[in-house]
C-alpha cells in the first residue's frame, strides 16, 4: 500500500481512490464486456500534478492507465488489478483561446462539447464531433483519434491537433507538434505518432487544437428507404458525383426503432428500412445547389420520402436521434457490442448484407448506425452479458464481422481503436514485422511498458512482463468465449 | 413494483438497463462539481447493480457516493435508454437502511425528525412556534455564535414568518366569489413544510384556483407525501402515509398540489404502494401549474414590470415532466419579461434535507445556480417548490444579489 500513501501525500485524500468497493465504478467503459477493477484512481488536476503522480509511480515500478470520460467502446481505459488509473475528468480548464489564429488550448479533460460551447461566441467550433460528443473529453479523443459524422467532411482528430503538452510515462515533459501549426514538416511528425496511440505512450495534459468557423449556412436533409441496399446506392451516387456533405449517415430499422423509443425521439419513420442523414454546409447558393442534387439522388433510389431541416431547432432534432443512438441500444438488451469495421464504400451493400448473414447465423441481435460516407460500420450487438453463450456468440459473430471488413479491404476499426477488446484481430490486418515495428515505437515512449500495458499491441509484441490482458479477457469471458473467439 | 421485503429484485433488473454509454454524466450535478465517476449516475448505477449481484464487499463503502447522489433526477431525463434511476436509488439506499441503519447524531435526528415531527402537522406547527420564538429573541444567533449550532444550518435556515402567516388553511370545502362562474371541484394537497414556511404559497394557491373559477376542497385528513422518508430510504414508514392519504382523497376527482417534491411523491404512490388503488390516486395528482396551463386562466394576473426568472425545479421537470406550463403561464402576467438562465433544468443543490446533510456539495451546487441566475440580471425569480425556494433565496442573498424568489402561483393572481 506504500504507493497509495504517497499518491495520497501527493494529491490528498479525496483525490486519491483506493478502497476496493468503491474502484468497482471504474471497471470498465463503454465496452462492458471487459470488466476489471484498477488498484486505485487518481484524479490530477494539473501538469505538474500528473507529473508528480507518474514520478511516483515510475519510482514505485507501478503501471498505469490514463482515462478520460470512459466512452471508449474498445476497453482502452479498462485498468489491470495492478495498475493506478490516472483519471483526467478533473482537468477541465480552456487554458487560452486565439480567435485570431483560430486555436485553443485546453487540459485533457474538456468535454469536446464544452470546447465548442467556449468558442462559441465567437462563431467558432471544434470540428470531430464523437457520438458521445456532449460526456467525451479532448484528451481521450487525442488517445484514440476520435472521428464522428462531420469528419467525413473536416477529417479526424489528428486533422485538428496541432500540439501537445505530454507527461512520458517515468514523469518528464514532452513538447510535441508546434501550436504555430501547421503539423510540422521540420522534422519526424511525432504528434501524428502520438495521436491514436491509445493512451499507450503518455499523458497529454495540455493540447492545442485548431478551432473551425462554423458555416455561414447548414442545412440537414433526411430521407428514408424501403431497402437498406437503396440506402447505400444512394450514398454510392452522392460521393461518385464528388458532392463531399459534411456528414453522411444511415441508421436501420432496427436502431430507428430504439431512438423513436427513448427521450432521443427525432420522427424517423419507424417503417422504413433505413434512414440517410445527410447535412450540408457551406455558402448560401452551393448549399442550396447540393441539395437539389441530393434530392434528385434520393428520388433516383426510391426514397420513401425525405424532409429537410432547415432552422437550428429541426436539425437539433434530426441528429438527436443519431446521437442517443448507442444508449438507445440498452432498450433492446443489457449489453451491446458495438463494432467498428471500415470497409470501402463501393462495397457497402455487400457488407452489410454478409454482416446480416453473420448475425443470423450467430443467432445475435444486430443493428447498423455507420458513417457511410467514410465506410465507417457500427454493427452493434445487443446481448445479456450476463449469459455467458450469447456473450460467446457474440464475440464469435463480431470477430466474423472484423474478418470480412478486412477481406473486403477494410480496417477492424476506424475510431474506436483496438484497446483490449480487437487485440485478437490485429494480426488480421498486421504481420509480425509491422507488429514488431510499431513495438519498438511504442517501447521509445515507454521502455518500460507500464503505459496502458497490455493493449493495441497483442500480447507478444507487447511487454511480455505487464502484459496480462488475453489471460484476462479469458477469465473474464470464460472458455466458451475464448474458443469462440478464435 | 411491488414492496418486497427480501432484496430489490425490480430494481436491479433496471439497473440492467443501462448501457454505460455515459450521456447522463453532464447532467449530473454532482459530477459537474466533482468529476468522479463513482459520484456519477452511470457510476452509482454500476454500484448499485454490483450490490445487488452481491459483488460489493462492504456496503458502507459505496454508502458515501449513494448519499451524495441529490436524487434530482436530471439522468433520467438524459437517458437514451429509459432507466429509472430514481427508482433504483431509492430501492437501493431503503435495502441498505433496512441491512443497516446508519449511525451518528445526523442520522439519527434527521430518522427522528422526519417520522415524528415532520409527518406530524401538529408537532411540526409546534416546532415553528419555538423557531419563531428562538428567532425572535435572537437566540438563534447566538446559539451560532457559541458553536451550539452548524453555520450552514442557520444560513439556510430562512426566517421564520409571523404566526399569521404561518396560520393554516381552513379545512372544508372553499366556494368562488359570488359571480365566478364554476368550472369545476378539486381538492388540495397542503404539504408539510409548505403551510409553516410558506403559508402565503398556500393561500395563494386557495385564492388563485378559486379566482379561476375552481371550488376547492382542503381535506382535513391529509398527511405528509412521504418523500424526504422515502428519498432517505424509509420506504416502510412513507407507505403508511401514502396509505393516509390515498383514504383522505378518496373522493376527489384531481387533487393540486404545490410543491414539485410533493408532487412527485404524489405522482409516485402507484409504486411505492404497489396497487391499484395507489395507482389511481397517482393518476389524478396535478401540480397546480400543469393543472392551470391545461384549464386555461379565466382571471388575468396581477401586472409585473420587470424581468422574471423561471427556474424549473428537478422534481418538476425530471420528475414529473412538466417544463412548459408554468412558462406558458408566466407569460400571461401582463408586463412581464420571462428569461431563460443557463442551466435552468440543472438542480439548485437543494434536494430535501440535502443542503442540511450535503453542505459543502449543496453550496457549491447552489452557487453555480446563483451565478446564472444573477447572469440574467432578473428583477424576480419564479420556482415551484420550497425547498428551491430556500436555498436560491439563500444563495442569491449570500452573493449580495437579493431579489424576491416566489412560488409562481403569486405571479399569476388576479388583483384583489
Amino acid at each position: 500500500m506504500a504507493i497509495e500513501r504517497d499518491l495520497t501525500r501527493a494529491l490528498g485524500p479525496e483525490r486519491v481512490l483506493h478502497t476496493r468497493d468503491a474502484l468497482l465504478a471504474w471497471e470498465c467503459d463503454g465496452f462492458t464486456v471487459l470488466k476489471s477493477r484498477p488498484r486505485a484512481v487518481v484524479l490530477p488536476e494539473s501538469t505538474t500534478e500528473v507529473q508528480a503522480v507518474l514520478r511516483l509511480l515510475h519510482a514505485a515500478a507501478v503501471p498505469f492507465v490514463p482515462r478520460g470520460a470512459g466512452t471508449c467502446l474498445s476497453g482502452g481505459p479498462t485498468a489491470g488489478a495492478d495498475a493506478v488509473v490516472v483519471d483526467c475528468s478533473r482537468m477541465r480548464r480552456v487554458l487560452h483561446v486565439s480567435t485570431v489564429d483560430r486555436i485553443a488550448t485546453v487540459q485533457p479533460g474538456v468535454v469536446n462539447l464544452d470546447l465548442t460551447a467556449a468558442v462559441s461566441d465567437h462563431d467558432l467550433h471544434y470540428a470531430p464531433d464523437p457520438s458521445s460528443q456532449s460526456v467525451c473529453t479532448i484528451g481521450g479523443n487525442l488517445a484514440e483519434n476520435s472521428g464522428g459524422p462531420h469528419c467525413f467532411k473536416y477529417g479526424m482528430t489528428t486533422d485538428h491537433v496541432l500540439a501537445a503538452t505530454v507527461v512520458c510515462p517515468d514523469g518528464s515533459l514532452a513538447h510535441l507538434g508546434d501550436p504555430a501549426g501547421p503539423r510540422s514538416p521540420h522534422g519526424l511528425d511525432v504528434l501524428g505518432v502520438f495521436c491514436g496511440s491509445e493512451g499507450t505512450f503518455g499523458i497529454a495534459t495540455e493540447i492545442t487544437v485548431r478551432l473551425c468557423r462554423n458555416p455561414p449556412e447548414v442545412r440537414t436533409l433526411l430521407a428514408s428507404f424501403a431497402s437498406m441496399s437503396s440506402a447505400c446506392r444512394a450514398v454510392g451516387d452522392i460521393v461518385a458525383a464528388g458532392l463531399v456533405p459534411a456528414a453522411l449517415e444511415i441508421l436501420d430499422q432496427a436502431t430507428i426503432r430504439a431512438v423513436e423509443a427513448s427521450v432521443y425521439r427525432a420522427g424517423y419513420p419507424e417503417n422504413a428500412a433505413a434512414v440517410l442523414l445527410v447535412e450540408l454546409d457551406g455558402p448560401h447558393e452551393v448549399v442550396g445547389e447540393e441539395a437539389a442534387e441530393i434530392t434528385a439522388f434520393f428520388r433516383k433510389n426510391g426514397a420513401l420520402q425525405s424532409e429537410e431541416a432547415t432552422t437550428p431547432d429541426e436539425r437539433k432534432r434530426l441528429w438527436k436521434g443519431r446521437k442517443g443512438a448507442f444508449g438507445a441500444m440498452g432498450r433492446i438488451d443489457t449489453d451491446l457490442y458495438v463494432l467498428d469495421g471500415v470497409v470501402p464504400r463501393t462495397r457497402l451493400e455487400e457488407a452489410l448484407t454478409k454482416i446480416t448473414e453473420i448475425g443470423r447465423r450467430h443467432g445475435v441481435t444486430l443493428s447498423n448506425v455507420f458513417h457511410a460516407g467514410d465506410g465507417n460500420l457500427h454493427p452493434n450487438i445487443s446481448f445479456d452479458g450476463r449469459d455467458p453463450d450469447a456473450t460467446a456468440r457474440t464475440i464469435a459473430a463480431g470477430h466474423e464481422i472484423l474478418q470480412l471488413c478486412v477481406e473486403l479491404g477494410g480496417s477492424i476499426t476506424g475510431e474506436h481503436g483496438v484497446g483490449g477488446e480487437k487485440l485478437d484481430h490485429v494480426p488480421l490486418m498486421f504481420d509480425d514485422d509491422d507488429l514488431e515495428v510499431m513495438a519498438r515505437v511504442r517501447r521509445a515512449f515507454d521502455p518500460d511498458g507500464r503505459c496502458n500495458p497490455g493493449k493495441v499491441l497483442p500480447q507478444r509484441h507487447a511487454c511480455a512482463e505487464v502484459a496480462k490482458w488475453p489471460q484476462m479477457t479469458a477469465e473474464v469471458l470464460g472458455e466458451g468465449a475464448a474458443e469462440g473467439g478464435q | 413494483m411491488a414492496p418486497s421485503s427480501d432484496g430489490p429484485p425490480a430494481s436491479y433488473l433496471r439497473t440492467l438497463d443501462c448501457v454505460h454509454c455515459g450521456l447522463c454524466l453532464p447532467h449530473c450535478p454532482t459530477h459537474q462539481v466533482l468529476r468522479i465517476e463513482a459520484d456519477s449516475p452511470r457510476g452509482r448505477i454500476y454500484l448499485m447493480r454490483a450490490l445487488a449481484e452481491g459483488r460489493v464487499d462492504d456496503a458502507e463503502a459505496i454508502r458515501p457516493f449513494l448519499d451524495r447522489c441529490l436524487d434530482c433526477r436530471a439522468c433520467e431525463t438524459a437517458c437514451p435508454s429509459g432507466v429509472r434511476y430514481g427508482e433504483i436509488l431509492e430501492d437501493t439506499r431503503a435495502t441498505l437502511e433496512r441491512a443497516r441503519p446508519k449511525r451518528g447524531v445526523a442520522a439519527w435526528l434527521t430518522r427522528t425528525l422526519l417520522w415524528h415531527v415532520v409527518a406530524r402537522q401538529r408537532r411540526l406547527r409546534f416546532l415553528f412556534w419555538w423557531l419563531r420564538v428562538f428567532e425572535v429573541l435572537g437566540l438563534q444567533r447566538l446559539a451560532t455564535a457559541l458553536r451550539l449550532l452548524p453555520a450552514h444550518v442557520a444560513t439556510l435556515a430562512p426566517p421564520v414568518p409571523p404566526a399569521r402567516e404561518r396560520r393554516p388553511l381552513r379545512t372544508g370545502l372553499h366556494r368562488p366569489a359570488e359571480g365566478t362562474e364554476v368550472r369545476g371541484r378539486v381538492a388540495l394537497f397542503t404539504g408539510c413544510v409548505m403551510e409553516p414556511l410558506f403559508g402565503r404559497v398556500n393561500r395563494a394557491t386557495l385564492d388563485l384556483l378559486l379566482a379561476n373559477g375552481f371550488e376547492v376542497d382542503v381535506v382535513a385528513a391529509q398527511r405528509c407525501c412521504g418523500a424526504l422518508l422515502v428519498h432517505a430510504g424509509q420506504p416502510d414508514r412513507a407507505r403508511q402515509l401514502a396509505a393516509a392519504n390515498v383514504r383522505a382523497f378518496r373522493d376527489a376527482d384531481v387533487v393540486i398540489n404545490n410543491a414539485a417534491g410533493c408532487g412527485c411523491a404524489l405522482k409516485e404512490y402507484g409504486h411505492l404502494l404497489g396497487t391499484d388503488e395507489g395507482r389511481r390516486f397517482a393518476a389524478k395528482c396535478r401540480d397546480i401549474c400543469e393543472f392551470l396551463a391545461h384549464e386555461g386562466l379565466t382571471a388575468t394576473p396581477r401586472p409585473f414590470h420587470g424581468r422574471l426568472v423561471y427556474d424549473d425545479p428537478c422534481h418538476l421537470c425530471h420528475g414529473q415532466g412538466v417544463r412548459s406550463a408554468p412558462r406558458e403561464l408566466l407569460r400571461q402576467v401582463p408586463g412581464v419579461e420571462l428569461v431563460e438562465a443557463e442551466h435552468s433544468a440543472d438542480c439548485c443543490g437543494s434536494a430535501g434535507i440535502y443542503n442540511l446533510l450535503q453542505p459543502e456539495l449543496a453550496a457549491a451546487i447552489g452557487e453555480r445556480k446563483a451565478a446564472e441566475i444573477r447572469a440574467c440580471a432578473p428583477a424576480a425569480i419564479a420556482t415551484g417548490n420550497p425547498g428551491c425556494m430556500m436555498q436560491i433565496d439563500s444563495h442569491m442573498h449570500r452573493s449580495g444579489h437579493s431579489v424576491p424568489v416566489r412560488h409562481p402561483v403569486e405571479f399569476l393572481l388576479p388583483p384583489p
